[in-house]
């Protein structure tokens, strides 16, 4: 269903579009995407599972994970949440392990194209939009890849004001700050983007990259920005992989990205920032959030955003977990108990709960792989969110042309993964031989606000982290 | 549950919240944070016209000078957590609590319910003010509703009626 009235996005009419699912004729909007489109249809399974046969829906909504995997016009395995919906196009469920097409063509992408580039960028959230811009106006050459259709990364749907320094964008929206950077980046004439684009492996001297599911380029690039991110985490109950089970970003890409709400009744998990801001935007969506279940004994994220959603009726259920959810083919109702201090579970203390879907908020973990791909050390933090590669003072991880930026060297905020992204930026274009004085300045600046950033109590954890995976080098 | 710590629920107790005095809450209105955690935040100090909110540093809670508030409102604007409230105690018939409120707005004049930071409704409450997103200096409207005196420091947020 789609969101009519919402007290901060507008969703313009978008052009209709046509398309089958399954044989019969849908329609969708110009922009959206596949996933999206169908959600507006009340079509919550995409696909079934391979050898257990189980109802698959939406999870991350960004492409990092594999819950929505359709097949478009007969291709098999098709990412539905960042492949953009097209007149015509034939969507079909998939089930089991699915046969790849007989038509060769429909495989074999041609020949692979070879382009040069002194700074490749991969992802356009704050850190790689943050960097291509510091290399570009130090004079070095960039293009950026997303595998997304549009740039920003995760910022589009950031409806909040962010926190920070006033001057680093405090108090501006996610979406507007996103809004400036993507405009600044297009009117840049040294950044070349590349949207729809997937890198798929770093290799000695070269990227592969997959576009728009047709055919492969591949760049060759002096120096390699990772700014890769995070992908959402699950957590362990019956029938988690149910479809209605979204990650709270997920939820988040399709009501704020595309104004489609996943139902009207929903529990969030999860009292971290994202559970609590994401909730909040439900509320604002028009969706009845019944609670935030917190499996710890006190609310992880700013107490501020837990205020607004408290005032607006909504339970934190500290000291609560999932028991199950359950329901035929999509999420019906989910059963939460109270756990001890130890995690044990309160014998008689189950409730239910009718809702339509469930959101997990339970954290994320950075998006490595290319980094590994690439041969970068990695070493395991949970502080920061899993495995991150361990880099020096300026970005730069153990392999002398790659650099890693943003959540995707630990889970962060916006305003950090921005910072972080100029540091990389400015040494990428000082290393190539194009900055100079205004380049050093910048990674200065942006060392002393991002230590300013994680001196409070909230950041012990990161500052520590930060420090522990520190290469020794640069 | 424990409702004793705001970490575990979520709200403050009126007596965790730096509160003007009666007489400077008559004199006209002023500003009250709700903003315990340190964490990495400066936008109310920053936009102060008269430097009435004190902060040492980034992750420093900010704390009102009451006495050189002049209520203007701004940084109930600005604040991104949405955690700063004016009061102003000098209407003969109530109290005005202006408040932050990123949803469908009320019409001046409007009877809504004054909720308590759970979300219950403890008051009926009058919209006197209401700034739009255009409107508002830091991209967050604002409704100002009056409330009978014995609610000043507990509707921190309102519901239109259906």
């Amino acid at each position: 269903m789609r969101i009519e009235d919402h007290p901060i996005l507008s969703f313009p009419e978008e052009e209709e579009v046509t398309f089958t699912y399954e044989g019969r004729e849908v329609t969708g909007r110009t922009g959206e995407t596949i996933a999206s489109a169908l959600h507006n249809q009340g079509i919550i399974e995409l696909r079934k599972s391979g050898d257990k046969n189980r109802s698959r829906g939406l999870f991350c909504a960004i492409g990092k994970c594999s819950s929505c995997l359709m097949k478009v016009d007969g291709v098999p395995n098709v990412r539905t949440c960042i492949t953009e919906v097209r007149e015509g196009m034939e969507v079909e469920k998939q089930s089991g392990f699915p046969e790849l097409p007989s038509s060769e063509r429909k495989l074999n992408p041609g020949p692979i194209d070879s382009e040069k580039t002194e700074v490749l960028v991969i992802g356009s959230g704050p850190a790689g939009l943050r960097s291509a811009l510091t290399a570009a106006r130090a004079g070095a050459q960039v293009k950026i890849v997303d595998e997304n259709p549009f740039l920003g990364g995760q910022l589009v749907k950031q409806t909040h004001k962010f926190f920070g320094s006033s001057e680093e964008e405090a108090g501006q929206r996610g979406i507007g700050i996103g809004e400036e950077l993507t405009e600044k980046v297009e009117k840049e004439k040294k950044i070349d983007v590349m949207t729809s684009a997937s890198a798929v492996g770093i290799y000695e001297g070269s990227v592969g990259i997959y576009v728009n599911r047709k055919k492969f380029v591949s760049i060759e690039a002096e120096k390699i920005i990772v700014a890769t991110g995070a992908i959402e985490d699950t957590i362990r109950f019956p029938n988690n992989d149910l479809a209605g089970v979204y990650g709270a970003g997920g939820v988040q890409t399709l009501m704020n990205l595309y104004g489609v709400k996943p139902g009207s009744s929903a529990l969030m998990v999860g009292a971290g920032n994202v559970g609590l801001i994401v909730a909040y935007q439900l509320l604002q969506a028009g969706v009845d959030v019944k609670g935030i279940v917190e499996i710890a004994s006190e609310i992880g994220g700013y107490f501020v955003h837990a205020a607004k959603v408290r005032r607006a009726g909504v339970p934190i259920l500290t000291n609560h977990e999932v028991v199950r959810v359950a329901g035929e083919e999509k999420v019906e109702r989910a059963t939460i108990a109270e756990v001890d201090e130890d995690g044990n579970r309160l014998e008689g203390s189950e409730k239910n709960y009718e809702i339509e879907f469930l959101a997990l908020g339970v954290g994320l973990s950075p998006s490595y792989r290319l980094l590994h791909h690439a041969g970068c050390e990695l070493t395991l933090d949970r502080r920061l969110g899993g495995y991150v590669p361990r880099k020096g003072p300026r970005m730069k991880t153990s392999r002398e042309d790659v650099y890693a930026a943003g959540d995707v060297t630990g889970v962060e905020e916006a305003t950090s993964a921005s910072l972080e992204g100029a540091i990389a930026g400015a040494d990428a274009a000082i290393t190539l031989g194009k900055g100079g004085k205004r380049e050093e300045e910048t990674v200065e600046k942006a060392r002393e606000e991002l230590a300013g950033m994680r001196s409070g109590p909230y950041y012990e954890g990161i500052r520590k982290g930060v420090k522990e995976v520190r290469l020794e080098r640069d | 549950m424990n409702e004793t710590n705001w970490k575990v629920s979520g709200k403050l107790k009126p007596g965790e919240i730096q509160l003007p005095s009666e007489d400077r809450l008559e004199e006209g209105p002023v500003a009250v944070a709700e903003c315990p955690q340190q964490i990495p935040c400066d936008p109310c100090s920053q936009h102060c016209p008269v430097g009435a909110i004190d902060m040492e540093g980034l992750n420093d809670t900010p704390t009102v000078n009451f006495e050189a508030c002049t209520g203007c409102s701004i940084c109930v604007q600005y604040c991104p957590g949405l955690a700063i409230f004016l009061l102003d105690c000098s209407p003969k018939d109530g109290c005005d609590v202006t408040l932050p409120f990123e949803f469908d707005l009320p019409q001046v004049g409007e009877e809504v319910e004054g909720l308590d930071r759970k979300g219950k409704p403890i008051a009926s409450a009058t919209v006197k003010d209401v700034r739009t997103r255009e409107e508002s200096a830091g991209d967050t409207p604002t409704v100002t509703v009056r409330v009978p005196e014995e609610y000043v420091n507990r509707v921190r947020n309102i519901r239109r009626r259906k």
